[in-house]
């Protein structure tokens, strides 16, 4: 305890009487906390961007056409599909999913979106949070997402007009939006919501697909009576419905495409900032170190012994680690405040948190060398009596 | 007669040199230092008075022979016990760098304080006292980079002295200041071993600032070659006189 104390004496009074020094080094590790927390966020907005949907789905299956490599937009399925699904035992309910993209052009800017379609009250179809859900067949009926509400403006009980090119021609269609739904982004676009029936009739497709009016969904969200026996139905679902594959929510998550490689690389670069904020606070610290050389050994001989002065370094570390990421995460938050809602960052997932936890641990990490050279200097050699 | 505070018994430091052999940087040394005495240890350069010092300061092992401090066999002490016998027993000041750049001259001196569990009020008095008696009431709460050396020097006698160590060790404690500084450190410093009753012993090249110990301890080769005892003759020595010849011979 005498040690921690007294080591805690001269990290504080150093730190104190060095203000300028040590908050350059606060300051630097301020802006490498801005850096990396600005990267975990736009990890995970691009991530929301492209899963948000996916992720949030009530099921715990995801039932996809046969070969289709669990790529949503490869996958078409027949449309007596989801009888057969939820016919098999263990399955509590089934919902189709259909997805494309769309246009709202009732706007002083255009906003491109995702336009799915899915059974009210099933699964595929997200709760509402304001308004009520839209009525079946061909409705002309939409829930959108807050992602529309925000960046469009648009409210419950607002008419908007979509453009659909279908064939060769773009097509008008005009829908009453009836409901609001929490962010549900897909493929980097916020979403509406179409009944199926409205959905086949206003996708973008080509002049061979317009005679046909049966929608055909991309997938099934298949909600479990009992979640822990996934396997179980997964195998039953397999064996019992014809011309499909099944997966749960992670690997439909990772096999969308470019999602894999878009967080790769995003991990990747907040790794290299963390890797050259371990560099330069483990360069700054050395430095430091050998300055003081003179300074330990009269420490030491004095009678400080190794573990008050290693301690003393890792806690001027720690703290001055702390100011920075404190100052950091400040100016991050207020960064943020200034960023439109199109720019896809996200500062409450976990990320940012284990970005913080990192952070933390980097200055501890990058001073290790110094610490272990600071213990090791030996008295006689730093005061030149040897 | 006082305790004797410090022994040294046929102590040898044999160091390798490069392209073989060894050398013996002290060679068969022995001799004693009372509570309460002043000496100087002197010699030309590479002489071995500051591995001897080294070897007193408990920083450097010997390769034979025994120390004593306060009664306690070095040899016998691992690293850590010597590191706290170094924080109880021994008071330094050293050549240069003597200050811990960071703290204030009282800091400084209560950090001995500090190492050894006693900085409270009382021991803030204490400090404070003993800075004022050196001359530095008036710079208790200055940084050493705000002081000059000699004010710095004085500043690490009261560090030495503040915990009332067993031995006060001075690696050439003038070295860096005016003969007129030099004079007023000594002359402080071997008034303050007298009256606390350390047994105090100092490197020196300076011969002149022997005149206030009370023993001279005269080293070549890294052989104890002569002891000077006799007041007069120290007189002497300090002046520059015949001593001081035969020291140079």
């Amino acid at each position: 305890m005498k040690t921690f104390f007294l080591a805690f004496y001269l990290a504080i009074k150093e730190i104190v009487r060095n203000k300028g020094r040590f908050l350059l080094v606060s300051l630097v590790i301020a802006l490498i906390t801005l850096l990396v927390l600005f990267i975990a966020a736009l990890g995970e907005g691009l991530a929301d961007g492209n899963r948000q949907y996916v992720a949030s789905l009530d099921a715990q299956l995801v039932v996809f056409l046969e070969k289709s490599d669990y790529n949503i937009s490869a996958s078409r399925l027949d449309s007596n599909t989801i009888r057969a699904v939820r016919r098999v035992e263990g399955v509590a309910d089934a919902g189709p999913v259909y997805t494309s993209t769309s246009e709202i052009v009732s706007l002083n800017e255009p906003l491109k979106i995702s336009m799915l379609a899915a059974e009210s009250d099933r699964p595929g179809m997200p709760l509402l949070i304001e308004g009520r859900p839209f009525r079946g067949g061909e409705a002309s009926e939409a829930v959108i997402d807050e992602g529309v509400a925000l960046r469009s403006g648009i409210k419950v009980g607002d008419e908007i007009e979509i453009r659909s090119t279908q064939g060769t021609q773009d097509e008008f269609f005009y829908l009453k939006v009836v409901g609001l739904v929490g962010k549900q982004s897909y493929f980097f676009q916020p979403t509406i919501f179409v009944p199926p029936a409205t959905w086949e009739k206003m996708r973008p497709q080509p002049a061979a697909d317009l005679s046909d009016t049966t929608p055909y969904p991309n997938i099934i969200a298949v909600k479990l009576a009992d979640p822990a026996q996934i396997e179980l139905v997964k195998e039953r679902l397999l064996a019992q419905v014809p011309n499909i594959e099944v997966t749960d929510i992670e690997t439909t998550i990772n096999n969308i495409p470019g999602y894999s490689a878009q967080q790769s690389t995003v991990q990747t670069q907040g790794a290299f900032t963390l890797l050259i904020g371990i560099l330069v606070i483990g360069g700054f610290f050395q430095i430091q170190v050998l300055q003081k050389v003179p300074q330990i050994g009269v420490l030491k001989a004095i009678g400080s012994s190794n573990g008050a002065v290693g301690l003393a370094a890792v806690m001027q570390i720690i703290v001055v680690t702390a100011i920075g990421v404190g100052i950091g995460g400040g100016l991050t938050y207020l960064f943020s405040l200034g960023f439109p809602p199109t720019i896809p960052l996200t500062f409450n997932g976990t990320r940012s948190l284990l970005a913080v936890i990192a952070l933390l641990l980097i200055g501890p990490l990058g001073g290790m060398v110094s610490i272990i050279y600071a213990v090791r200097i030996e008295p006689l050699k730093a005061l030149k009596l040897g | 007669m006082s305790a004797i505070a410090l022994e040294v018994r046929n102590v040898i430091k044999t160091f390798s040199i490069e392209g073989g052999g060894t050398i013996n940087a002290v060679d068969d040394v022995s001799f004693e230092v009372r509570s309460g005495e002043f000496v100087a240890l002197v010699g030309p350069s590479g002489s071995g008075k500051t591995t001897m010092l080294s070897i007193l300061a408990a920083l450097l092992t010997p390769t034979g022979g025994q120390v004593l401090i306060d009664g306690q066999d070095l040899s016998r002490l691992n690293e850590s016990k010597r590191v706290k016998l170094r924080r109880q027993k021994i008071g330094f000041t050293f050549q240069s760098n003597n200050l811990i750049p960071f703290l204030t001259a009282q800091e400084n001196v209560d950090f001995m304080l500090r190492l050894n569990g006693g900085a409270n009020k009382a021991g803030r008095m204490r400090s404070a006292e003993l800075l004022s008696r050196l001359g530095l009431s008036d710079r208790l709460h200055n940084l050493p980079g705000q002081m000059s050396g000699g004010q710095q020097q004085r500043v690490a006698i009261a560090r030495a002295l503040i915990h009332n160590p067993a031995v006060v060790l001075a690696d050439e404690p003038t070295a860096s200041l005016d003969t007129e500084r030099a004079y007023q450190v000594v002359q402080t410093f071997a008034n303050l071993i007298h009256e606390n009753g350390r047994a105090g012993i100092m490197v020196t090249h300076d011969l002149r600032m022997c005149k206030y110990v009370d023993r001279v301890l005269q080293m070549r080769d890294g052989k104890l070659v002569q002891v000077i005892e006799d007041k007069c003759e120290i007189e002497i020595l300090a002046r520059g006189g015949l001593a001081t010849e035969t020291i140079k011979q």
